[in-house]
């Protein structure tokens, strides 16, 4: 083993760099004025790093004897969460400056750095140690992320909740894959599948599985497994929660749809299938049904990223190249739609501390801007023409039903009945900026520099990513790699 | 060449109209006055051109299915595309939505408040509709055919009145269900009407074409397609969200919406679950022939007994709808053509009535017909025009309404069949009971003794008002007195549907 291998892991040494430049800039400027320059600087080297990773040549690597792959579709997949942390450094720009945050401004960013590593990770790992060495790097700061506000109970709280919850799961988890070693003596994916289909089969296996679903569903937060999201949306700091409701779940989703077509693909036809179906079905109904009474915004998120969560999985259903492509795509106008909703969330709650829906009445007298933004966000979580969610929607039902097998339509016609169910709850909010009538409740104000960027390359994706064909295009021909075992 | 094609026009226009109305102050009424009678006199310009273009065409014996056929790739993996071509159905539609976004034009001229806005969202409402009559490709349809639905909410919830949430939020939950029901009979065709080995295709012509649904399928993706956009058209049970919706609009997105947009249900029903499933259609039209009579003589009988104006015309709206599939379930040419022109003259005619109703709302602030009485003496040209639009309505010979009906009547006569005749006869009785509505508010409202005295110092239609009535009663007078040109217009468009219905049974 030479150590030019590391060579080939270009996406994750280019994170590492720049979280070292971080902390060696945060460690000798530990006093006074020379921080000020930190949240600039970081911002800048992420959008450089980012750029870099779009422009980078698309070629497979494997290495460490194809424990780590990096084919086109993992660097597909950590472009595009990479523009999605882009957006929440400038989003979250104002709030590191603010006092309580702003001595510790450095660990925020090494933290999230760190956390985006161990998911480059999980996304390319192809064997389980590096995956688990991966997810726990992406959990762990996350935790110490979530309790940023640490004067504040409910952030603590929340943190609390977070680590039990990820701890768990991760022990589930490890459970399952020891389980998963014991019937293959392999970690790889492709030796599981090749015990596979040699028609090596035990129930052990199917347990295992089980509990693989759990632990990862743990970190989707799909349903059963949901019950941490809520609370700790709630507590974390609203960047925190962008941060997790969209990078963490789109990266887990990426490699969940990973190990199960590459390492279970063939395990009793339809096994995990099935499993998956009920917990899609559970997780778009559930989240929807508990988004409807939510008056906080970042728990009717929570709620709503549950649901999200439900119709990304559905990509997962047809374990096809256009499922996978599918999927990508809708991952990434979530990116772009959430993340939207967050920056105007952001900066209400940053100039007023207002978080409540009912702080929203006439919101568009005093912020015309704001409220058009969030409309916007809106409509495209709710899947309406011709915003970018509309197309995405759209296509993961397509993906979904090219088997034309009647229980898949079963599954898309429950979808298509939820997504009416969330255009409900979607319209509460436009409701409460447009119709509802009363005094405006937030005082007109301009928003930084900061959130506004960020704004504005989210109302962007959200009007172009759909009437723009290249974007699913993109995501198409990159998912065209991974095919079952490989 | 894209911009070459005239049809990409009728959604370009309507861009330029959203961005020349974001460059206008949010309260700068004369910029925005002057975006929105430009570009709607254009488009009224353009569909003429059209209508005359295609006849021309036709007559120089030009026979292709449709006409300015183009289609450029959208979506390459999926092999969607940007696919237009007009027949002459569409080319109609087009005609009417022109010149009901006209004169809704001048129907809003005082619109308040955020006047920006609620041009803003009428004309992405008008998009979505031209897109939606130009496409041929399904997936376009459907995306324009929502684009179409949810500026209804804004516009209805923030301009309308009454319990404009409630009824905002009715509608759209309700059309957006029906839109769920339609996307996965669509996403069915999709993946079921390409022979094997072919690559899969949204293009309409193209699937009726290729002819492959299987029987059993099709029954089932008939059932979605035609739920999803009988929403729209008002088939009863899936009607209520119409009277609320219509009662508590504005008065150009009620003459939008009772006049194109549940128009865009009875398009969809034929050019899509009646064409492409053909079989289909032969064997379950009965299911919806009798949900659609109910309609007809349901929705007349309701508005029989309401008092409040809009209330009544959204009744009679669901039953006028309701005639339209009703007639185009009957699957023969005959009938087909008189559900168009039934659609037509009810646009236009139910697109007049909330016209008036707005303009009447304006000057006695009420809509209760007990109320007001005797409005022949106070404001004149209103009175008669409130009384034109009765007439068509009800089907008084001369005006569009009666040709409208006529047709559809004597083209369903043509089923020999107990069980057809029966919900024909059943729907003649619609005639008579709408004429009781009519006259009832034409007794009352209009010619009956003032009520209120208040009234008297009332002032009869401005300019603008004039200038809207007027377009609108001229169209209904020329369907009524020279409807040949029009069946004519239609009824070679008839030809594919009817010859894949005759060879699927």
């Amino acid at each position: 083993m030479g150590y030019s291998q590391f060579g080939a892991m270009i996406p994750e040494l280019i994170i590492l760099g720049i979280f070292l430049v971080v902390f060696v800039a945060d460690v000798f400027s530990r006093d006074g004025s020379a921080k000020k320059f930190l949240t600039p600087m970081t911002t800048v080297l992420f959008g450089l790093g980012t750029i870099a990773i779009w422009l980078l040549p698309s070629c497979e690597v494997s290495v460490f004897g194809g424990m780590y792959v990096n084919d086109t579709a993992s660097m597909a997949i950590k472009a595009i969460l990479n523009i999605g942390v882009f957006i929440v450094l400038l989003q979250s720009a104002h709030w590191v400056e603010s006092d309580e945050v702003a001595i510790r401004k450095g660990e925020f960013y090494e933290l999230l750095l760190v956390t985006l590593f161990g998911m480059y990770l999980m996304i390319s790992a192809r064997h389980f140690l590096l995956f688990v060495i991966g997810l726990e790097a992406a959990s762990l700061p996350l935790a110490a992320l979530v309790a940023f506000n640490k004067k504040h109970y409910e952030s603590n709280e929340a943190a609390i909740k977070y680590i039990l919850t990820a701890v768990f799961s991760s022990a589930i988890l490890l459970m399952g894959l020891s389980f998963v070693y014991a019937f293959s003596g392999s970690l790889y994916y492709s030796d599981i599948y090749a015990n596979i289909t040699s028609g090596k089969m035990s129930g052990l296996l199917i347990v295992a599985m089980a509990f693989m679903i759990a632990g990862i569903g743990f970190k989707l937060s799909l349903v059963p497994f949901h019950l941490w999201t809520a609370d700790v949306y709630q507590g974390a700091p609203t960047a925190i929660t962008s941060y997790l409701s969209v990078i963490s779940k789109g990266a887990t989703a990426f490699a969940f749809f990973i190990i199960f077509v590459q390492a279970f693909g063939q395990i009793y036809p339809d096994c995990w299938e099935w499993m998956l179906y009920a917990v899609i079905i559970a997780t778009i109904t559930v989240g929807n049904l508990f988004a409807i009474r939510q008056k906080n915004l970042k728990r009717f998120m929570a709620f709503s990223s549950i649901s999200q969560a439900g119709y990304i999985m559905l990509g997962a259903m047809t374990s096809s190249t256009m499922g996978l492509g599918s999927m990508m795509y809708y991952i990434f106008v979530y990116i772009v739609s959430n993340l939207g909703a967050f920056a105007v969330i952001t900066s209400i709650e940053n100039k007023t501390g207002k978080v409540s829906m009912d702080d929203y009445d006439g919101l568009h007298k005093t912020n015309p801007w704001l409220s058009f933004a969030m409309t916007l966000a809106m409509f495209s979580l709710a899947g309406i023409p011709p915003f970018a969610g509309f197309f995405s929607k759209f296509l993961i039902f397509t993906s979904a039903t090219s088997t034309g097998s009647m229980p898949l339509y079963i599954l898309v016609l429950i979808a298509l009945i939820n997504t009416i169910i969330s255009l409900y709850y979607y319209l509460l909010v436009v409701k409460a900026i447009w119709i509802n009538p009363g005094e405006a409740k937030v005082e007109a104000f301009k928003s930084n520099a900061g959130e506004r960027a960020a704004l504005w390359i989210c109302v962007a994706g959200i009007v172009l990513f759909g009437l723009v064909p290249y974007i699913y295009e993109y995501c198409y021909n990159a998912a065209l790699i991974p095919g079952p075992g490989q | 060449m894209f911009f070459g094609n005239i049809l990409i026009w009728f959604v370009v226009v309507p861009i330029l109209m959203l961005a020349g109305l974001a460059l206008c102050g949010q309260n700068n009424m004369k910029a925005i006055r002057g975006v929105m009678v430009t570009c709607s006199t254009v488009l009224l310009g353009m569909s003429i051109w059209l209508v005359c273009d295609f006849l021309a065409q036709r007559a120089a014996g030009n026979q292709a299915e449709m006409l300015w056929m183009d289609s450029w790739m959208w979506y390459k993996p999926l092999n969607i595309h940007l696919a237009v071509g007009v027949d002459g159905i569409s080319v109609l539609m087009l005609l009417l939505t022109s010149i009901i976004v006209f004169a809704g034009t001048f129907a809003s001229w005082k619109i308040n408040p955020l006047p920006k806005n609620f041009f803003l969202w009428y004309s992405l409402l008008s998009t979505g509709v031209y897109g939606f009559f130009i496409s041929i490709d399904m997936f376009t349809m459907f995306m324009f055919y929502e684009v179409a639905l949810i500026p209804m909410y804004l516009l209805i919830g923030v301009w309308g009145t009454g319990r404009k949430e409630y009824s905002a939020m009715k509608l759209t939950l309700m059309l957006m269900g029906g839109s769920a029901f339609l996307m996965l009979g669509l996403l069915g065709i999709y993946w079921h009407g390409t022979p094997e080995g072919m690559t899969h295709t949204w293009n309409i012509l193209d699937i009726s074409h290729y002819n492959n649904i299987d029987h059993g399928w099709q029954n089932l993706l008939f059932i979605f397609t035609f739920v999803g956009f009988g929403v729209l058209g008002a088939m009863f049970p899936f009607h209520t969200w119409s009277p609320d919706g219509h009662a508590c609009a504005p008065t150009a997105v009620s003459m939008l919406h009772a006049g194109v947009l549940m128009k865009l249900g009875g398009y969809g029903c034929f050019r899509i679950a009646i064409f492409l499933l053909p079989h289909a259609a032969n064997e379950l039209a009965w299911i919806f022939i009798i949900l659609t009579g109910i309609s007809i003589v349901y929705g007349a009988f309701s508005a029989c007994v309401q008092t409040d104006l809009k209330y009544i015309n959204a009744y009679s709206s669901v039953s006028h709808c309701g005639m339209v599939l009703f007639a185009l379930l009957m699957l023969n040419t005959t009938a087909m053509t008189g559900a168009i022109l039934q659609m037509l003259s009810h646009g236009l005619m139910t697109a007049l009535f909330f016209a008036l109703i707005g303009m009447i709302y304006g000057r006695t602030h009420t809509r209760d017909i007990r109320q007001m009485g005797g409005l022949m003496k106070i404001m004149p040209y209103l009175g008669v025009c409130y009384m034109i639009a009765g007439f068509a309505s009800l089907g008084l010979p001369g005006m569009s309404g009666f040709v409208a009906e006529m047709t559809i009547f004597f083209g369903s006569f043509e089923h020999a069949d107990m069980f057809h005749r029966i919900f024909v006869i059943a729907a003649t009785t619609s005639i008579v009971i709408t004429a009781v509505y009519i006259l009832r508010v034409v007794g009352k409202l209009i010619l009956g003794p003032v009520q209120d005295e208040h009234h008297l110092s009332l002032t009869d239609a401005t300019w603008w008002e004039r200038l809207s009535t007027v377009t609108l009663i001229a169209c209904l007078a020329g369907i009524g007195f020279f409807p040949n040109w029009l069946s004519e217009t239609i009824q070679h468009s008839f030809k594919p549907i009817v010859d894949a219905l005759a060879m699927a049974i």
